[in-house]
């Protein structure tokens, strides 16, 4: 076999998982990282990873019920064979990483704790106190560092991807990159190249996510002929630590261990929380969602919090929106044995102890559902194919698309605890369609044309140039107009939806985007510029926000975490049986033919003369599970339900 | 009631002083630079930087390039922001403002890491930190990434006593306090290649100390049931040249980590190890 040559973009679980998946194949790597690997942003993940277990198992849980969590909690958006073979691999992957190290929880006779987690009646979660997220990036990290040390990947970390590399076939031979430090920007030809970028929340500003999370080197993608789904699906989790450099994750798992969200029943009563007496909280997921209770799937906690504090004006504080999520309830030692990272993060970033006294939390923009398109084969059993090379490969040839920057496994909205294993998974599992894919070609690394190489770089380097002097005049500052996109975007296309300001919003990223392009920067130095590097990064934010907003403007419905009032499903009204009856009769209709036109993909293509995203639409993959109505504490779930089972049954006869 | 951090009341100032140790690039001369911001209430020096670099001007109006720094996901787990505050080695982004001005309301003062190559202002090279992990092998040598099943079986009180060294971040506070780490400071020759330079460089990493971090993982390898089978190897390191003998037990590592990991725990299981480690190959010999 000749030598294969891989680029991995992004250090995190999915790019790590891939690198030392593709150097045990016999694959050399190139690691390209904005950020010591060690740094990604999947250390904050902090609750835990999702699998069938030994103790689900015998509670009647399998992988089929893992994959309909799954879809069912996204709304089926989630193309259903790959979620398929993620959850059948979610036991091995957890092995795996319990092999390589990971310092998982453990019961008292030894074995892998597990806690609940949102969207699942199982205990499925398996975690290392509240940094599971931190543990395993370590784990591969330390792996990635092995193969390192035996010269079969070579990491280039504080080096900035600035495009993949398309030869006039339209093929992907390598990737353009510069050196953070020096500036440099070079080309690093390849057999295929594997983008593991995470996702896009800084185009809001202020999100649970790390500062480069920025988007970039998916919109990059974007812009060389990549197709982006399902951008408008842009999780806010429910619970985060207000901030003004970032909101900070509170995770779930303060619930999976029976945190529970309450507000005063009076609003914004004056007495400190722990004075207010049991009868006059109001627990009001509980009361709302009594079989999941504070466990809800996340875009229904988040919309409830939200609804509590804009609408019902429960917020605890006046000036401020939050609700309480309280652990005072639990013992300390169980606290800090099962959530101490995040307590004291907490504890560090607001002065407070949360064992002693609530905390205060509101929701925040968390995760990118959606991301560049890519392919798959459907296996016989309805999993993925095992090695096709087609799996996982955006629509520009030998480039490919894992982890959070891809857009297959969550849908509308991601259940908590799946993340990671979807980043792990896919790493892992494309692999060997990646070498196969490398192994049908007839040209690979080594013979990629110098003259497509050149060409690459230069318009990278003209790029960076123009943007050092481009724009003597201009007072346009690149920090003040990401704040501008930030505030924007987080108020309109965050947990509530409304056309006429979806539309608004697009003329006005429209004029963003143009003095983004024009920006000057303070600092046209050639030695460590962050300066230029976050200017390119805020430009290519705007590809991104505009299929946000664009896509969202065209959904007009709601679907998990897209959520927009004018289109909702009312409740059902009727006393009298028969009326009632019929009224769930015409919900199951209307949930059909909405399904008709919203169950699908949203699929962007960036328009170069337009600057505006081009949108249609892709039938999803439900082949497994049929789609059925999401109808958690819906007035009239029971007749809505009845009616939709009678009309399965009959599908499924006839 | 209580509040997140009360705005400190009794030195209410309206504005905030900073004064941060500039350096344009290697083997360039370091410089202060005065910043001035309007007071906020609950900023942490992230924020700051962040205005810092939004207005480009000093206290006395000139325009400069921003401050470069490094930081990452600015709550205290990854480690990136990691710099001098008021003298102190620690993450600015859990240095709040509100506290510090507590300590000190005429300034807040910026410095980058003192044992590491500075880059440029607040920004520094890690790579010995990170290249100090390959030399103790902190790694699990598995067969490989297929399915073969679950791994071993173990007790809480290990897991418990494992993960406080698993949450090491590396993000260098330990070495930067410890005493015996000295600062290696490689700069390029005229004309030398990437590759004659970055072999140069890890052989005079090679020779230093390891620091604290470092023998903290070989010590949560040599625990994992796996991971032993290289426990060998790691205390040869340990025994060799900038191994644990360079440790003189200052304890400050301990004390400025912002995890609280045990180091010192670690450093003297490692002692005691490496010592019947050496005394069993002279007998072997």
């Amino acid at each position: 076999m000749s030598e294969h040559r891989v680029v991995v973009i992004g250090g995190g679980l999915a790019g790590l998982a891939s690198a030392m998946k593709l150097a045990e194949l016999g694959v050399k790597v190139d690691l390209i990282s904005l950020t010591p690997v060690k740094r990604s942003h999947s250390v904050c993940a902090q609750g835990g990873i999702n699998s069938v277990n030994d103790s689900t198992r015998q509670l009647g849980d399998d992988e089929w019920k893992h994959l309909d969590d799954t879809v069912y909690g996204g709304d089926f958006l989630n193309h259903q064979p790959p979620v398929k073979e993620m959850a059948y691999w979610a036991p091995k992957v957890i092995d795996l990483m319990d092999r390589l190290g990971v310092t998982f929880n453990r019961t008292g006779e030894g074995f892998l704790d597990h806690r609940r987690f949102g969207g699942t009646l199982y205990k499925r979660t398996a975690f290392a106190g509240a940094t599971t997220g931190q543990q395993l990036l370590y784990a591969l990290d330390e792996q990635v560092r092995r193969w390192e040390s035996e010269g079969m990947i070579k990491k280039y970390e504080f080096w900035d991807f600035l495009n993949p590399i398309v030869d006039e076939t339209g093929r992907c031979r390598g990737a353009v990159a510069q050196d953070m430090v020096s500036m440099e920007i070079r080309a690093f030809p390849a057999d295929a190249v594997v983008v593991a970028t995470g996702g896009c929340g800084l185009v809001y500003g202020r999100s649970t996510m790390s500062v480069f999370c920025t988007g970039s080197a998916a919109s990059r993608c974007f812009q060389s002929g990549a197709k982006y789904a399902n951008g408008e699906c842009i999780q806010v989790h429910p619970t985060a630590i207000p901030g003004s450099d970032k909101l900070r994750l509170m995770s779930e798992s303060a619930r999976g261990e029976g945190g529970r969200v309450w507000v005063p029943r009076k609003a914004q009563d004056p007495r400190p929380p722990m004075e207010i007496p049991e009868n006059e909280r109001y627990y009001f997921l509980e009361e709302r969602y009594p079989a999941y209770g504070n466990l809800v799937p996340r875009d229904i906690a988040t919309r409830e919090i939200f609804d509590i504090c804009v609408n019902d004006g429960l917020s605890v504080d006046p000036d401020k929106m939050c609700v309480y999520l309280d652990l005072t309830h639990i013992p300390r030692a169980e606290l800090d044995r099962k959530l101490g990272g995040i307590l004291e993060i907490y504890e560090k970033f607001q002065g407070v102890d949360p064992r002693d006294e609530p905390m205060r939390i509101f929701p925040a923009v968390h995760y990118s559902m959606g991301g560049l398109w890519a392919d798959y084969v459907k296996s016989a059993e309805g999993g993925l194919e095992s090695g096709a090379p087609e799996n996982h490969m955006t629509n520009i040839e030998g480039l490919y698309a894992i982890g959070e920057c891809d857009y297959h496994y969550h849908g509308a909205n991601r259940l908590g605890a799946n993340s990671l294993l979807s980043c792990i998974f896919t790493g892992l599992f494309t692999g060997p369609s990646i070498l196969n894919y490398a192994n049908n070609q007839k040209s690979g690394s080594n013979d990629v044309a110098p003259e497509v190489l050149s060409a690459a770089v230069a318009k990278e380097q003209k790029r960076h140039d123009d943007l050092l002097t481009g724009n003597p005049g201009s007072d346009e500052n690149p920090y003040l107009i990401h704040q501008e996109l930030g505030n924007l975007m987080t108020r309109v296309a965050t947990v509530v939806r409304r056309n006429d300001q979806l539309a608004d919003a697009i003329e006005k990223v429209k004029e963003l985007h143009e003095r983004a392009m024009k920006v000057n920067l303070s600092d046209s130095g050639s030695w460590t510029n962050q300066n230029v590097i976050f200017a390119k990064a805020l430009q290519d934010m705007f590809p991104l926000a505009k299929t946000i907003l664009q896509g969202a403007l065209l959904r007009d419905e709601c679907r998990g975490a897209h959520y927009k009032p004018d289109f909702e499903k009312p409740s059902l009204t009727a006393e009298d049986p028969a009326e009632r009856r019929r009224q769930a009769e015409v919900w199951c209709d209307e949930f059909e033919a909405n399904n008709e036109r919203f169950l699908k993909s949203t699929i962007a293509g960036w328009n170069h003369d337009t600057q505006m995203p081009d949108i249609t639409y892709e039938d999803v993959d439900t082949s497994l599970i049929p789609p059925r109505p999401r109808l958690y504490g819906l007035v009239g779930a029971e007749e809505i339900e009845e009616v939709w089972n009678e009309r399965a049954r009959a599908k499924a006869e006839g | 009631m209580t509040t997140a951090i009360e705005p400190t009341k009794k030195h209410r100032i309206d504005f905030i002083k900073i004064r941060v140790r500039r350096q344009d690039g290697p083997g360039k001369k370091p410089y202060w630079e005065l910043h001035k911001l309007p007071y906020e209430p609950e900023l942490n020096v992230i924020s700051i930087l962040q205005m810092i670099a939004a207005q480009a001007t000093t206290s006395d109006g000139k325009k400069v390039a921003p401050v470069t720094w490094d930081c990452g996901c600015l709550e205290e787990v990854c480690g990136a922001c990691t710099m001098v505050i008021n003298g102190k080695v620690r993450q600015s982004c859990s240095a709040l403002v509100d506290r510090l001005l507590e300590d000190n309301p005429d300034e807040i003062v910026l410095e980058p890491m003192r044992k590491f190559p500075v880059l440029r202002d607040l920004m520094v090279d890690r790579q010995r930190l990170f290249h100090a992990l390959k030399r103790v092998e902190a790694w699990v040598p598995v067969d490989g990434y297929y399915d073969m099943g679950p791994g071993d079986k173990q007790s809480r009180e290990a897991q418990e006593s494992n993960y406080p060294l698993s949450q090491c971040m590396s993000c260098g506070c330990c070495v930067d306090a410890c005493p015996q780490y000295l600062k290696i400071e490689v700069a390029r020759l005229d004309g030398e290649s990437d590759e004659a330079f970055e072999k140069r460089k890890l052989a005079e990493y090679e020779a230093g100390f390891v620091g604290p971090h470092a023998i903290s993982q070989a010590i949560l390898f040599n625990n994992n049931p796996t991971g032993k089978v290289l426990e060998g190897e790691r205390l040869d390191a340990l025994s060799g040249e900038g191994g644990i003998q360079i440790c003189g037990n200052a304890q400050n590592c301990v004390a400025v980590c912002p995890k609280e990991i045990p180091l010192t725990t670690s450093i003297a299981r490692a002692g005691r190890a490496t010592t019947l480690h050496v005394i069993k190959q002279w007998f072997e010999k």
